[in-house]
């Protein structure tokens, strides 16, 4: 079985942003950008089942411009066996990212999509479950556990209140959540053969996909700051101003 | 512009988060409620009491039982003709739910709303709300899902909606249902309490998660911990506050033991009133706190818990 994998390029989890000036968005120049934490769960998921005999190849794809082949090459350092990288300089937004799969999906046929359940930069969580509906595929989002079993995948999924285990026909999608796996990281020996495993360069238009936003982007701002910072010294005086001055409890 | 809000509920009653949704959902127009589920006529009639609702619609069949997204996202497309706006609350359900749904209709989701502007502008968070954008949807159909802790939630009483039955559709084949393991708890849910306390990576082990337990019965408080007490093995992932787990806004939040990572703040930062314990004065958690209190919180909670039990 063949496993299909997106990989997004976003503003490193580390790094504290800064809305720009204008307004128009969120400061990523000079910014230290890395693979989204979420996809990195995707791929070392992918790479475990590979290992363990159930997956015959792993696909990375991403889509950017060119500097996501950066991310492309940390996939296939992971384990990935190839990179399919869709070049363009069109801010994606999810429903173009899905049908760009879609499109992928039909060429490649992969058995299952594995994609993180959300990138940590627009957090919209919204792509895999589109690209399921556009397959029309089953799809278990939110997963902390994944077992292939034949034709089928029992997926459990973190839900409000506990956990969920679902039954999924192949093929299927699959979106990752914090606790399914801890991703690897890469070796020297294997991010040196990484720089040797092929990344094939599509452009969307040769995938018949139109990527223009949907959604426009009217203004970025900052979020309106909290006045904290006052210190109490006792449990009784903690307790006091709750009562007394913020009336809570 | 009339709204179809797709409502969480538990077969009896309307979740919280779903109040938010159409409270949401009230500021843009004619608001129909939709219950979806197997034996659910309680919660449909419990919609039906919302007020706000001109009508509410109800599907009930076996196929519906478990909220699959497959099956439920088919029948919220069949009905989306009649509809300028979808809704549901962005609890685990709606965003599993309304991406698919916005697929099949080819529109691009407005995930987490915090904010309506207009009928087709609206507030969201991004980078784990570190900023706030406003996007413009020029899609025909707006697919939403709202962020519980950005609205008041609508009264559980006070309207009196017809409610429609409409017929469940052909079951899809796609998934199953296995099993659910639900955290039991007798407390409040933490997207619907009043008072949360949380524990962090200071609290050392999940035994110790007892001191918290003995406040929140006390304050009749959910309880919550960081990505960190969650990671550490204390507690179950339910548990968890933060940008990747529950998104909260009660009156009152007592973060103890919690240094106050950003994707944890993003989780809490909008309650009314914050309260850190730590021992460390230097931990970011201080800087967003109303009340801070250095101490040792294996010394702090247990005095906490006796002051609260003094008459007042």
């Amino acid at each position: 079985m063949k496993l299909l994998i997106s990989v997004k390029r976003v503003v490193d989890y580390n790094v504290k942003v800064r809305v720009k000036a204008d307004g128009t968005g969120v400061e990523t120049n000079g910014v230290k950008m890395s693979m989204n934490p979420f996809d990195e769960i995707a791929v070392e998921e992918a790479v475990r089942l590979k290992e363990k005999g159930v997956a015959s190849e792993v696909v990375a794809v991403s889509m950017g411009p060119p500097a996501c082949s950066e991310t492309l090459r940390t996939a296939l350092a992971m384990g990935a066996d190839r990179g399919i990288l869709v070049e363009t300089e069109v801010a994606l937004q999810p429903l173009a990212v899905a049908k760009l799969l879609r499109a992928l999906a039909e060429r490649e046929q992969p058995g299952m999509i594995i994609l993180g359940k959300q990138a940590i930069d627009d957090d919209m969580n919204a792509t895999g479950q589109m690209l399921a509906a556009l397959l029309g595929w089953p799809q278990a989002t939110f997963a902390s556990k994944l077992a292939i079993e034949g034709e089928r995948a029992m997926v459990t999924r973190e839900v409000d209140g506990g956990l969920e285990t679902l039954e999924l026909r192949l093929p299927a999608i699959v979106t990752t959540d914090l606790r399914l796996n801890e991703p690897r990281y890469a070796s020297l020996p294997n991010i040196m053969k990484a720089r040797k495993k092929p990344i094939e360069t599509i452009a969307p238009a040769a995938l018949g996909v139109d990527p223009a936003p949907r959604l426009e982007i009217v203004k970025v701002a900052e979020p309106p700051k909290r006045q904290g910072g006052r210190k109490v010294a006792s449990v009784a005086e903690l307790v006091e101003k709750l009562t007394q001055e913020a009336k809570v409890i | 512009m009339t709204v179809l809000v797709l409502l969480d509920h538990d077969n009896h009653a309307i979740k919280q988060p779903a109040r938010s949704a159409v409270a949401a959902a009230a500021k843009l127009g004619e608001v129909h409620g939709l219950i979806v589920g197997h034996d659910a006529a309680e919660a449909a009639a419990a919609a039906a009491r919302l007020p706000g609702l001109a009508k509410v619609l109800h599907a009930d069949g076996e196929a519906y039982a478990h909220a699959l997204a497959e099956p439920l996202a088919d029948l919220l497309v069949s009905l989306a003709p009649g509809y300028t706006h979808l809704l549901a609350a962005a609890t685990a359900m709606g965003k599993n739910v309304m991406p698919r749904v916005a697929a099949l209709l080819d529109v691009q989701p407005i995930s987490d709303i915090c904010g309506v502007e207009d009928g087709e502008t609206f507030i969201r968070p991004i980078y784990a709300g570190n900023a706030l954008a406003t996007v413009r949807s020029h899609d025909g159909k707006k697919v939403i899902t709202v962020r519980a802790a950005s609205f008041d939630p609508v009264a559980l009483e006070g309207g009196n909606a017809p409610v429609e039955s409409i017929p469940p559709r052909d079951a899809s084949a796609l998934s199953r249902f296995v099993s659910t393991e639900l955290s039991k708890s007798e407390r409040p849910e933490l997207t619907a309490a009043r008072v949360i306390i949380s524990g962090g990576r200071g609290m050392q082990s999940g035994e110790n998660f007892h001191l918290l337990d003995r406040i929140a019965d006390q304050l009749n408080a959910a309880v919550g911990a960081s990505r960190a007490a969650v990671d550490a093995g204390f507690v179950p992932n339910d548990y968890q506050v933060g940008q990747t787990g529950k998104i909260v806004a009660p009156d009152l939040y007592v973060a103890v033991g919690i240094s106050g990572a950003i994707q944890h703040l993003a989780g809490m930062k909008d309650s009314k009133v914050i309260v850190a314990i730590n021992k460390d004065e230097e931990a970011p958690i201080f800087q967003l706190a109303d009340y801070g209190l250095v101490a040792d919180l294996f010394k702090a909670l247990p005095e906490l818990a006796d002051e609260l039990e003094k008459p007042r």
